[in-house]
């Protein structure tokens, strides 16, 4: 998409120095605006005053159900979030990574999938895991500690949550890669894989590696990055030179930068780069330009180390009002349909809630099981070991 | 009819074991809905927000802004059904049942009062975690049950029960001996000490050959020379005693403006009487130590200046004279520093404080002190003189107003009628609140108490 002429060169002294310890007042207010502005080639088609507006490149046709369908998906998973959230605040949980404020970038590249692509997420993808047709009380375990995610990443065409940071780009780009290999793609009727990062995982050599070989394979892989804006605590800026979008030219593939906040824009984005895909043209990265609204986890504390300007910035350009706004305008959906998008979220919350509380303890023999496709005798006999020696414990098992 | 449920305290960031209670956005008798925020408490990594797990009325407030509460404790009780129909269920009692095998299940509660947090996170409950083997004996099983009540101690815990001896712990995250697993594996199998080995491998690495050699050698000769300070230092978790006596001392040494005085004191004439007294027949088996003889004068010398068994109370915003003495004898014990009291002390004749002094002791040797033993002292003495020291400068026990220091008492020479003798001296420290006691009440109240010693027959004029 764009070419090195258009490359914006970092300005002296824009951005700190990675070896840095404080940036400046003025490095400050420069990454503010940097973070404020996706720039001249941010793909938009929903401003957040919810005004529909149009792209040279890209544009969508929606109709008023899928629109209102996004806005379900979003609604929802912003209530799956937050009562996870809540379940950790309450004991229930160890940890929760909160995707509050990615809605939008997450219901838009996962509706755009079709059931036969594949999808990698890495371990923030609530959304993600959504629209592929898990449910949410499936992502619980994880984050209680009972079990590694409950889903048939084969049925659901969905891989299970990797914590390792960025080491999914390299099992998506060696399954894009198979895909190409086994000839499925090269039509409409193609397959494609995505895979999901954060910008903090560009800084990582997986990550690069993935790139490098998805690219000299023509590996049918979209590269949908996430950028927050935030690596916990370390902005974008201090991590890369360029905007990420633009480093795919280095890699020689196309890389777009999306209002990730913009659920039609990411959709339509996310769509066209699939079809590119399938047809035998990836790979390609996508990076959503967003933003974290809550911490990095619920061991996370930002206020410590981001100003509060740039969160009252960014509530500016919610992902929900903006729909909710042109829903309205349009007269696509009336009092009914929002009371009723609520009245499922607090459902949908009290199931989780309910769920999470009465989750039973996983068996000891659980940590054996799904190791090895068809078994190992080394393992079954830690197995039985193991078995053996917690139950010579009183009280047996528990 | 109402029914009771009790929040307890979680871990809100991956293994915090305390968090400090910050503001209460509801009191008791609020309504509350599910994911009301109901506090903000503040951890080692953030301030957070909790929200409200069930809806219902507040019906009280377990913990209070600024006091830090253990991960798993209470801090609401919430009625789930104000005037509801369901039979009446009790709030759980914070000191539950001790006993009991409950495996810590999420929400359920444990022996203790405690609610399960999350498996795998924020402290467990000892029963739970310590399982004992089927066929462990039966001490252990005691022991093991024994531990419990201490690790679920409320909050505002009065002085530990019967801690067990602290175990020496590795250094946690200092100095750890580099070996690969198999290595380890061969150490702990050959019972070595990686600690006590110096790598042979490259950056200090513990090698197989290191581990082998050491099994096979003789028992006595580790490489002590060479070794890490970090195998030669000790690392002892700070509780117990250990804890109550520094958080004592602390709380005292930043509350009460202290004041210490020294006198020295010719004792001969005391250390005479000591003798004869030892022979009547009325002081027979009785162990009539100097420190009898002090305590009596000390209680003779609070007569003349109530002040120094008086106590400074800043929330009533007075002084506190009292018409008893229990008489705190600091003793040095295995366990640390412990203060059992002489309740009383005021009403006994010398021979039944010598005798109430020697089981004080005992019992204080052997651990046996209870925390009520130890509790509502009026003022304290520290017998120094046992370790040989002549004096020092003691803090005050938290509550009371003056503590006598008594030195070793040694022959010295001294000068009597202008003449140098060899006599018994003995140094005397006192500290005092000087919000409570001035220089001169303190300095009169000293004094007396020297001039009891120098001369007991002083006494008969009290």
């Amino acid at each position: 998409m764009s070419s090195p002429e258009q490359w914006t060169h970092p300005e002296p002294d824009a951005a700190p120095a990675a070896t840095a310890a404080k940036p400046t007042a003025e490095q400050v207010i420069a990454g503010l605006r940097a973070t404020d502005e996706g720039g001249a080639d941010l793909v938009q088609l929903l401003t957040p005053e919810g005004e529909r507006v149009t792209h040279p490149d890209f544009d969508i046709d929606i109709t008023a159900e899928e629109l209102r369908g996004l806005y379900r998906d979003m609604v929802l998973i912003r209530r799956v979030d937050r009562e996870a959230n809540a379940l950790q605040r309450k004991g229930q949980l160890g940890i929760w990574v909160p995707l509050l404020g990615q809605e939008a970038a997450q219901i838009g590249a996962g509706r755009a999938m079709r059931e036969t692509d594949m999808a990698f997420p890495s371990y923030r993808e609530h959304g993600i895991a959504w629209t592929r047709g898990i449910n949410p009380t499936e992502l619980l375990g994880i984050f209680r500690g009972t079990d590694q995610g409950t889903w048939d990443p084969v049925e659901k065409r969905f891989h299970p949550y990797t914590i390792v940071i960025g080491n999914q780009v390299l099992n998506a780009a060696g399954y894009a890669m198979g895909q190409k290999f086994d000839g499925k793609v090269g039509d409409d009727e193609g397959e494609a894989t995505m895979c999901f990062f954060g910008d903090g995982a560009t800084s990582q050599g997986d990550v690069h590696e993935g790139f490098v070989w998805a690219a000299v394979y023509d590996a049918p892989l979209v590269f949908f990055c996430q950028n927050n804006q935030w690596a916990i605590s370390e902005p974008t800026e201090r991590q890369s030179r360029l905007p990420l979008y633009q480093r795919a030219r280095g890699y020689g593939f196309p890389g777009i930068r999306v209002d990730g906040n913009d659920v039609l824009a990411t959709l339509a984005v996310t769509k066209w780069a699939l079809d590119e895909c399938r047809h035998g043209n990836g790979p390609i990265l996508i990076e959503a330009f967003t933003y974290r609204m809550d911490a990095h986890t619920t061991s996370d504390d930002p206020t410590r180390y981001r100003l509060s300007d740039e969160l009252e910035m960014w509530k500016l350009k919610d992902p929900i009002e903006r729909v909710k706004v042109y829903l309205v305008r349009q007269q696509w959906a009336d009092h009914e349909f929002f009371e009723s998008v609520e009245a499922d979220a607090d459902k949908l919350g009290e199931e989780l809630r309910e769920f999470c509380t009465n989750m039973p303890d996983p068996p000891a023999e659980r940590i054996f099981s799904n190791v090895y496709a068809e078994g190992n005798p080394n393992l079954e006999a830690q197995r039985d070991e193991f078995l053996g020696y917690v139950s010579g414990f009183a009280g047996g098992e528990h | 009819m109402p029914q009771y449920k009790q929040f307890p305290l979680p871990d809100t960031a991956e293994g915090l074991t305390e968090a400090e209670i910050l503001t209460w956005h509801v009191k008791p008798g609020d309504t509350v809905t599910v994911n009301q925020i109901i506090v903000e408490i503040e951890t080692a990594k953030a301030a957070v927000e909790l929200p409200c797990p069930w809806a219902g009325v507040v019906t009280e407030l377990l913990a209070e802004p600024g006091q830090t509460v253990e991960v798993g404790v209470p801090i609401i009780t919430i009625d789930t059904d104000p005037g509801g129909a369901a039979a009446p269920v009790a709030p759980a009692p914070v000191a539950a049942e001790a006993n009991g095998t409950s495996s810590g299940k999420i929400g359920e509660e444990m022996p203790g009062g405690r609610i399960a947090t999350l498996v795998g996170y924020g402290p467990k409950s000892g029963a739970a975690k310590r399982r004992a083997r089927k066929d462990a004996p039966a001490v252990a099983k005691a022991a093991v049950a024994a531990i419990t009540p201490a690790a679920v101690v409320a909050p505002p815990a009065p002085a530990p029960v019967a801690a067990p001896a602290p175990a020496p712990v590795q250094a946690p995250g200092g100095y750890v001996p580099l070996a690969k697993p198999p290595v380890r594996k061969l150490a702990k199998d050959l019972g070595v000490d990686l600690y006590a080995l110096t790598g042979s491998g490259p950056d200090g690495v513990i090698t197989r050959e290191d581990v082998e050699s050491a099994g096979s050698a003789p028992a006595a000769a580790p490489v002590q020379s060479f070794v890490d300070n970090g195998s030669r230092e000790r690392r002892v978790p700070i509780k117990g005693v250990r804890k109550a006596t520094a958080q004592a001392m602390v709380d005292s040494a930043f509350t009460a403006p202290h004041v210490t005085e020294f006198l020295t004191v010719d004792v001969t004439p005391m250390m005479e009487l000591r003798a004869k007294l030892k022979n009547a027949r009325e002081f027979h088996g009785v162990k009539l130590t100097p420190l009898a003889f002090c305590a009596k004068a000390v209680i003779l010398a609070a007569r003349r200046t109530p002040d120094v068994n008086a106590t400074w109370d800043a929330a009533a915003n007075e002084i506190v004279y009292k018409d008893y003495v229990h008489l705190g004898i600091a003793a040095a014990t295995p366990r640390g520093l412990v203060v059992p009291k002489v309740r009383d002390a005021d009403r006994m004749s010398l021979k039944e404080l010598a005798v109430a002094l020697d089981e004080l002791a005992t019992v204080a040797r052997d651990g046996k002190t209870s925390p009520a033993d130890m509790m509502n002292g009026t003022i304290t003495i520290t017998n120094v003189g046992v370790f040989g020291v002549d004096t020092g400068t003691p803090i005050l026990n938290p509550g009371e107003s003056a503590i006598l220091a008594l030195g070793a008492i040694r022959d010295m020479p001294w000068v009597v009628d202008g003449e140098i003798k060899i006599r018994k001296i003995c140094q005397l420290a006192l500290s005092f609140d000087h919000r409570v006691v001035d220089g001169q009440q303190g300095s009169q109240f000293l004094a007396d108490v020297g001039a009891l010693l120098a001369e007991p027959g002083i006494a008969m004029t009290y």
